[in-house]
């Protein structure tokens, strides 16, 4: 009989922590830069009170890398496209400095992105690439490749501790809507929509995986796992190809409309690009 | 030539005398090892830092040797002890001859 009871308390032990949520640490980036990692959900969000980032649910030594720019190994990458913005490239003998002064002032525009412009909803890779052809007579940089994600999180970082605003109502209503339907279906052969990870279970633990509630404020993001900066859409291709379903292809229009909706689930948070996940 | 080695140090810009400071180093290399073959099959040639030194106002604070097992990016973590103000000298030494430094100094009141 005792040797039951002693199984039971073991087992006790072990399944406990099932709700292990996000944890109570602050996010100030070089001593200076405080950051809002919790904020009471934007007023669309009918499931959810409070978002976090995703830097709250990562372990103590993940989040470390990101208080001190020093330790950021995104930072190597931004100091690359640092360099890319004064190199010349393309027919017509520009580089992103000859029209640009400084890149400080695209302070704000990330974190409005996507928005719709002429019709269409424009994601910070299709403004690169459109004045890479249209000013620079250049060839596109590849979605995911180095130099598109580098030039990306050098954009993003001038916006880095302003809260995420991305404009949902108006002409970007259609797109939304498209992306929140999106987020919602369930994909792929293990039927897993996007809310049921990170909406109805995050804080849980998914195998070894701390789900987050896949806020997307901190991208590009550094992935310890692949060593590299990584894309959005390479992220939302990754989270459904593990539902074992055909994914869209990165830079598609659905993934524009889903990058759309998810920022806004993020509207309040302030912007950590570049962040570092696990 | 390795393509785009850029050295990055973190020095405190001032400190006690007699205190203990961490210093942080990293130098963006790919750290090529030797070990790989490219798509054709043919070896890659070895590339890598093969040495790193800090000097504090001409004394030696810490000298590596680094190996091909090292992965991109080296970085380096190490606390040194300021008596006096000065100037730290950083050096990497590449496989290929090319030498980098670096320089920071410290005020010691």
């Amino acid at each position: 009989m005792r040797k039951v009871i002693m199984t039971t308390a073991c087992l006790a032990l072990f399944t406990a922590p099932a709700w292990a949520g996000p944890d109570e640490d602050n996010l100030v980036i070089n001593d200076e830069t405080e950051m809002i990692t919790e904020v009471a959900a934007p007023a669309h969000l009918e499931n959810v009170d409070t978002i976090y980032s995703g830097w709250r649910f990562r372990t103590d030594e993940t989040q470390a890398l990101q208080l001190d720019d020093f330790d950021n190994p995104a930072m190597i990458f931004v100091d690359q496209a640092m360099d890319l913005f004064n190199t010349v490239d393309g027919s017509e003998g520009k580089s992103c400095a000859s029209c640009h002064e400084s890149v400080e002032e695209f302070k704000g525009l990330s974190a409005s992105m996507p928005k719709v412009v002429d019709g269409k909803l424009v994601v910070m890779e299709d403004i690169l690439n459109t004045h890479r052809a249209d000013v620079m007579g250049a060839e596109p940089w590849k979605w995911s490749g180095p130099e598109m994600q580098s030039m990306v999180a050098l954009i993003g970082l001038q916006s880095r501790g302003m809260p995420v605003n991305v404009k949902i109502d108006g002409d970007a209503a259609p797109f939304w809507e498209q992306g929140k339907e999106m987020y919602y279906t369930r994909y792929g052969q293990l039927e897993l929509s996007c809310a049921n990870c990170h909406e109805d279970s995050y804080g849980k633990m998914i195998r070894a995986d701390h789900l987050s509630q896949g806020q997307i404020n901190g991208f590009p993001t550094y992935r310890l796992k692949q060593a590299r900066l990584i894309s959005r859409h390479n992220r939302f291709r990754g989270c459904i190809r593990d539902t074992r379903a055909e994914t869209f292809a990165e830079g598609s229009d659905e993934f524009r409309a889903l990058e759309l909706y998810v920022a806004s689930r993020g509207n309040g948070l302030s912007v950590e690009t570049p962040a570092v996940r696990q | 030539m390795a393509k785009g080695v850029k050295p990055r140090v973190k020095v405190p810009k001032s400190a006690a005398a007699g205190e203990t400071i961490t210093i942080k180093t990293l130098i963006s290399h790919k750290m090529e090892s030797g070990q790989r073959k490219d798509s054709d099959g043919n070896p890659i040639p070895r590339s890598i830092i093969n040495r790193f030194t800090a000097d504090f106002n001409g004394q030696n604070v810490i000298d590596v040797t680094l190996e091909p097992a090292i992965s991109t990016n080296p970085y380096f973590q190490f606390d040194s002890i300021v008596p006096e103000s000065g100037e730290f000298t950083f050096t990497w030494y590449d496989d290929d001859g090319s030498v980098y430094t670096e320089t920071k100094s410290i005020s010691v009141s």
